[in-house]
């Protein structure tokens, strides 16, 4: 494996690793995010509850869009970025990283719950029922699982550095699921709507309608981001406290 | 603006209720998550300061 020895990555990737250049790294980024999380998602929740038109044929109901899209967004993504991060550890042996996909979890976990609720609340109205077992809605469903099955293996591993490789490889194994997530609306019949964003084509709706949900969406992701930071940094509290440099902090 | 009275925004033609119960979610979704997340955070330094203390005394 020479190539892989002399392989180097970029100093910020080492630095990371550190934890307590984590620490300041997230006490420095943080006001942005929240900053950036604050003004984007009031500007989109202003606009969608307010200024967007509703739809023709769902009414003044599609404006659930606007918290139920960011939602499941955030829900597939974050298991996503929990296996990267975790991947990242198992590889390069990095308990930062691990720190990092173990706060990723509930956020995620939180996320994809608000996704299943929102849309069970927007399917009464549309579809005249609250829950169907459709492809789409039942793999988001095995998604919250999944989450659970992540939590519930690091509350029960109490070593920090095995339950991270244990739940790395569960997060892995279970990222299978977000590709049927994705591809459920095209390769089954299914009740729910397909995609509302795809890279390759312009949105189906209209700039008034989908502006706000962009913004709510890129919104949501730097609150998570903010929100991953200071779980993070907990964490490194906890895991780091005999270290010098958490009594030289906590001192002033 | 597309809604004309207060009430009618309350209302959303008849949707109001469906509407306004996943907004209440999503909003406490992102409050119960910024609580945990701060009150652990305190928690955290004040455990690691009072054993500061305790260590600074012995």
């Amino acid at each position: 494996m020479s190539w892989f020895d002399n392989w180097h990555l970029p100093k910020w990737f080492y630095q990371m690793a550190s934890p307590k250049w984590f620490y300041d790294f997230g006490a420095r980024l943080q006001p942005w995010f929240a900053g950036l999380a604050l003004i984007l998602i009031s500007w989109g929740l202003v606009w969608g509850l307010l200024y967007a038109p509703a739809d023709y044929q769902q009414g003044n109901s599609f404006r659930i869009i606007y918290v139920h899209v960011p939602a499941a967004i955030l829900g597939q993504s974050l298991f996503l970025f929990m296996a990267v991060a975790g991947a990242i550890g198992l590889i390069w042996k990095i308990k930062v990283a691990f720190m990092v996909a173990r706060s990723a979890t509930l956020v995620g976990a939180s996320f994809t719950a608000l996704a299943l609720i929102t849309g069970a609340v927007w399917g009464k109205p549309t579809w005249g029922t609250y829950w169907v077992w459709d492809a789409r809605l039942t793999s988001t469903l095995i998604l919250l699982f999944l989450y659970t099955g992540v939590m519930a293996l690091n509350q029960a591993i109490p070593d920090r550095s095995v339950a991270g490789r244990a739940t790395a490889i569960l997060a892995i194994i279970g990222s299978i699921n977000i590709p049927i997530i994705k591809y459920s609306v095209d390769w089954w019949n299914t009740l729910h709507q397909p995609s509302t964003f795809t890279l390759t084509s312009k949105p189906s709706m209209p700039p008034e309608m989908y502006i706000p949900l962009l913004l709510m969406v890129i919104g949501c992701y730097c609150f998570c981001a903010w929100l991953i930071m200071q779980r993070t940094r907990n964490e490194i509290l906890d895991q780091e406290r005999q270290s010098s440099w958490v009594a030289r902090y906590l001192e002033d | 603006m597309y809604f004309t009275s207060f009430e009618q925004f309350i209302n959303m033609n008849g949707h109001g209720f469906y509407v306004w119960l996943s907004y209440a979610c999503f909003a406490l979704l992102v409050v119960t998550n910024i609580w945990v997340a701060q009150q652990r955070h305190r928690r955290l330094r004040k455990q690691i300061k009072s054993r500061l203390g305790r260590s600074a005394k012995v």
